[in-house]
């Protein structure tokens, strides 16, 4: 059994509640943090940890958070990003209704290390449900001392506020959420000022990922190093993954980076393999923006050596044969899955959901989706491979936000990896278009 | 007492090397050496705060960050929102990365633009005319419908065309800093985003005229000019009057004898000078209402003194145009398999599936 | 379309409002924004103008910058919908899990499209994106219920349940 740091209880009945959740050593963390530890001390073992912003970008945390400007008498900000909406991403959904105190403990320590005094947990709309379950946990952890004025005697003040967006996806995107935060529409913000100098409220702020905030609890009980001695390389400690699509065990797993993809995919403990029957035609393995691959690079990196799931690994070979580990969003396509129609959908996917603000991506995305949607049904032209690939160039990089980034990586991807199939799709619209109709030609696993 | 000069910036924008202040973007210093090297803006506006970055027209490459820095920025950067550092070197009309993005950014803008040109009020002092002639191909890739919106009346005063904007945002931060109370403003989102009242509001405001002269495009023109006349055969005077509300600095813009239009004064990027009221504009529209000034100063490269669209209004790099020229990639559409699919887009079968998902390609 | 009368919240919600509002530092009540329209959308079911200005009133802020917000989110309902509003995930890793055909089965099954309310009013179909439970899918949302590894029959149990 590998190491569980975010979801040891997570099976435990009534892990939701505080009670439960202090059996299992809940709010120790908190304890150790305010009473024994200064704010610096905290940042500083983040640091060491190295543990990555596991929202997709993988920044450092304890980088981030060391770069936040604290000039004298202005409030600073902590807001949580939990506003994951990326196709194929549901790990926070999953942490947040099943053991919401891990997020609210890590909140406290967080915002203590940030010097906030107050802090955001910005949640999806969609998940009003659990927005009531982490509204339940605050009130229990204020009824109980760890929130409010004073927290354990320490003198430190946080007041935690959960905030519901509206349904936009870019919302995850930091700038756009902190505008949308203040009560306006989800553009994200040109760039700099960083929010780490003008952020919520044009005050410094932090703004962290779900899983990462989850983690801080369990690096203040053990410690960075003991964080950094798990996972491989720079890619510290666990990490959750969100598997879906066409493999026996769909679900939430949390894996120690460097695990191996082979193993990943197959074993028991984890996916279960690709659907009994069935053969791996196609991995995107960290959430809908990153490069698609085909089963065989997913497995093994272009040189032939087995890939692992971690950030160096994946990413092993750019653009060309490689991926990203994004979000963790793990999505598995077998033979009957069709390339230019997940494509398509991808695409209109993106188009839905730009803010509309700058040009590349506002125009971009809708022309890639029109393109998608005449191959997909039957009435494409072989140029159109080409212009999709022009058009997904000329967005790449252009834009404000990676959005645009996002919108041409999984169109750039699929055409380099499965040109044959947009060929063929082309080429004979009257049988792709059939019900159910999938390219044969397609290299499986 | 001797006056303290705040140390000064040097920067190189296409070869050409300028010094700025300290907070100074890269587009203001550009501007400084002058129109061949001032990269092209659709959504920048400089007495507009807040405005920029938006339309990406003006992404330029910075080959050397600074002269402590000297590593090149690893993305294009909206020159009109960066600011410069000492020792910066900006790549503009002469980077093909820049050329490139920028040809796109065209297209991106004119995907769903009308193209209405000939009944359009804005021809010849639209800036969607002038950034396409000078920075895109003339031959365009879309082949989807375009699109449209269910059109909305905004007042007497102001004709909104949506399907021409842009979505630069100017009028926006136009209503929010101009006049008192902003009505309009930019309604849903992605490709069809639009500057809308909402549920038919008018806009009415002693400075709401104002959105008609920031606007780059023809989305926002001036109803009481409406079909008037093209720009090019009108003559602009400058002329003032004694104003309460605003400082009555106008220009006059002359059919004959007639004042068939009432603008602000712009500068040479074409931006406001003095914000002016509706009364000056939409009601003194004789010339006794106005004390005369003379002749407006027109810009050389601008079709109201040439007349037409001539070769060469503003000078580029020769480097620029023959790259363009190169870098447009023709797409190989002559493969064998054509012939193939000229017969099967024949068959009766493959109409029958056109008819059948017709409703995927009507949006 | 003005059906200003009667468009008051609850003094339950009120009260709401004001706990809200006072969340935030001061002067930043336009925080507010996105759960008062939650809030309203509850009690008036979609946002009329006449919600959306008195929305706006609450928070002392301009009717456009409710407008303009409540457009951008697409939880909001800008149009009137049925007592159900059956929001599906048309996404990839939803279709993967065989979303498409449970969904044209769901609209087969009530005769309408997306988009559509049935009409008894019972009934309004809404296709949206991801809603992040892609490895329990298919999955739709009615208000905030989450129902998930939906196959036809499921849909049907759901439907008739709804129905009575």
């Amino acid at each position: 059994m590998s190491l569980k740091i975010l979801t040891e209880h997570c099976s435990t009945p009534g892990i939701e509640t505080l009670e439960v959740y202090r059996k299992k050593g809940g709010y120790t963390a908190v304890e150790k943090a305010l009473k024994k530890m200064t704010p610096d001390e905290v940042v500083e073992e983040v640091k060491k940890s190295g543990v990555r912003g596991r929202g997709g970008a993988g920044f450092p945390m304890g980088m981030k958070w060391s770069f936040l400007a604290k000039p004298e008498g202005v409030p600073r900000y902590l807001v949580c990003n939990a506003d994951e909406s990326e196709p194929g991403t549901f790990k926070d959904h999953y942490l947040m209704k099943t053991i919401p105190h891990l997020l609210v403990e890590g909140m406290i320590i967080s915002s203590y290390a940030l010097g906030a005094n107050k802090s955001f947990i910005y949640v999806r709309g969609e998940l009003m449900y659990v927005i009531r379950i982490l509204e339940k946990a605050i009130e229990e952890a204020k009824a109980a001392g760890f929130l409010g004025k004073n927290i354990l005697g320490s003198g430190y003040d946080l007041e935690l506020v959960v905030q519901p967006g509206g349904g936009a996806y870019i919302c995850g995107e930091e700038t756009a959420l902190l505008e949308s935060l203040e009560g306006k529409r989800g553009n994200p913000r040109n760039k700099p000022p960083f929010p780490a100098v003008k952020g919520l409220y044009q005050s410094p702020t932090v703004v962290n990922n779900v899983e990462s905030i989850a983690t801080v609890s369990w690096i203040v009980n053990n410690g960075g190093e003991a964080y950094a001695a798990v996972g491989v390389g720079k890619s510290t400690g666990t990490k959750l993954i969100s598997a879906s699509g066409h493999i026996n065990k769909p679900g939430v797993y949390e894996i120690e980076l460097g695990l191996s993809c082979d193993e990943f995919l197959n074993s028991d403990e984890y996916c279960g393999g690709v659907r009994t029957g069935h053969r791996l035609k196609a991995v995107v393995a960290g959430g809908s923006s990153v490069p698609i691959v085909p089963g065989s690079l997913f497995l093994k990196n272009a040189n032939g050596e087995d890939r692992l799931m971690s950030y160096e690994s994946l990413s092993d070979g750019g653009f060309a044969t490689g991926t990203m580990l994004g979000s963790g969003g793990f999505i598995v396509f077998d033979e009957t899955a069709c390339i230019v129609r997940n494509t398509w959908n991808f695409s209109r996917f993106y188009e839905h959901e730009s803010c509309g603000q700058c040009s590349p991506c506002r125009e971009g995305t809708g022309w890639m989706q029109k393109v998608l949607n005449r191959i997909e049904h039957g009435k494409g032209s072989m140029s159109d491979i080409d212009l999709l690939v022009d058009v997904s160039k000329k967005i790449e990089g252009n834009t404000i936000c990676p959005l645009g980034d996002a919108a041409a990586w999984p169109v750039a991807s699929a055409i380099r990896h499965f040109r044959d199939e947009f060929e063929w799709h082309i080429k004979h619209p009257l049988e792709a278009t059939k019900p159910g109709a999938v390219y044969a030609g397609a290299v499986l696993v | 007492m001797e006056d303290i000069k705040p140390t000064m910036f040097k920067v190189t924008v296409d070869g050409v090397e300028v010094e700025v202040a300290p907070g100074t973007t890269i587009m203001q210093a550009a501007r400084q050496i002058g129109p061949e090297v001032a990269p092209p803006a659709m959504c920048y506006y400089e007495p507009l705060k807040g405005s920029g970055g938006k339309c990406r027209a003006c992404l330029v490459k910075v080959a050397a960050g600074s002269a402590k820095d000297p590593r090149p920025m690893p993305k294009l950067v909206a020159s009109c929102i960066t600011p410069v550092q000492d020792g910066m070197v900006v790549e503009n009309f002469t980077n093909p990365q820049v050329v490139e993005a920028r040809k796109g950014v065209v297209e991106f803008l004119l995907l769903n633009h009308p193209l209405d040109c000939p009944v359009c009020d804005q021809a010849g002092e639209c800036h969607l005319q002038d950034f396409a002639f000078e920075n895109g191909v003339s031959t365009t890739r879309y082949e989807e419908e375009r699109r449209t919106f269910e059109k909305e009346d905004i007042g007497p005063y102001i004709q909104l065309h949506m399907t021409r904007c842009v979505l630069c945002y100017r009028c926006v931060y136009t209503a929010d800093q101009i006049t008192d109370g902003r009505v309009h403003g930019v309604m849903g989102r992605g490709d069809h985003a639009e500057i809308s009242t909402y549920i038919g509001r008018a806009i009415d405001n002693d400075f709401s005229g104002n959105v008609i002269d920031v606007c780059p495009v023809g989305a926002l023109t001036d109803k009481t000019y409406r079909f008037k006349n093209r720009v090019w055969f009108s003559k602009p005077v400058d002329a003032h009057c004694d104003c309460d509300k605003c400082s009555g600095k106008v220009q006059l813009w002359y059919r004959g004898d007639e004042v068939i239009r009432v603008t602000a004064r712009k500068n040479e990027w074409g931006e406001v000078k003095e914000f002016i009221c509706n009364t000056c504009r939409f009601e003194k529209k004789k010339t006794s209402d106005w004390v005369i000034e003379g002749p407006t100063k027109v810009n050389r490269a601008s079709v109201i003194s040439a007349n037409k669209y001539g070769a060469n209004l503003i000078k580029k790099p020769d480097f620029a145009l023959k790259l363009a020229e190169s870098q447009y990639k023709k797409i190989d559409d002559s493969r064998p398999y054509v012939n193939e699919m000229a017969e099967i887009k024949q068959s009766e079968d493959y109409k029958a599936l056109m008819q059948k998902n017709e409703s995927f390609f009507k949006k | 379309m003005t059906e200003n009368n009667n468009i008051v919240f609850t003094p339950e919600r009120l009260a709401k409002v004001q706990e809200i509002i006072a969340r935030y530092p001061e002067g930043r009540q336009k925080s507010a924004l996105l759960p008062v329209l939650h809030l309203a959308q509850e009690q008036f079911a979609w946002m009329s103008q006449g919600v959306m200005d008195y929305v706006a009133s609450l928070l002392s802020i301009k009717p456009v910058e409710v407008y303009e917000v409540a457009s951008f989110y697409t939880m909001f309902h800008l149009e009137p919908v049925g007592k159900h509003v059956i929001e599906y995930c048309r996404t990839g890793p939803c279709v993967l899990m065989g979303g498409e055909e449970v969904f044209s089965h769901l609209q087969q099954k009530l005769g309408i499209k997306k988009g559509e309310t049935t009409a008894d009013g019972l009934f309004t179909l809404k296709e949206v994106e991801c809603l992040a439970a892609c490895g329990w899918g298919p999955c739709f949302q009615i208000r905030e219920k989450y129902y998930m590894h939906l196959n036809n029959q499921k849909v049907d149990e759901i439907i008739e349940e709804l129905s009575k």
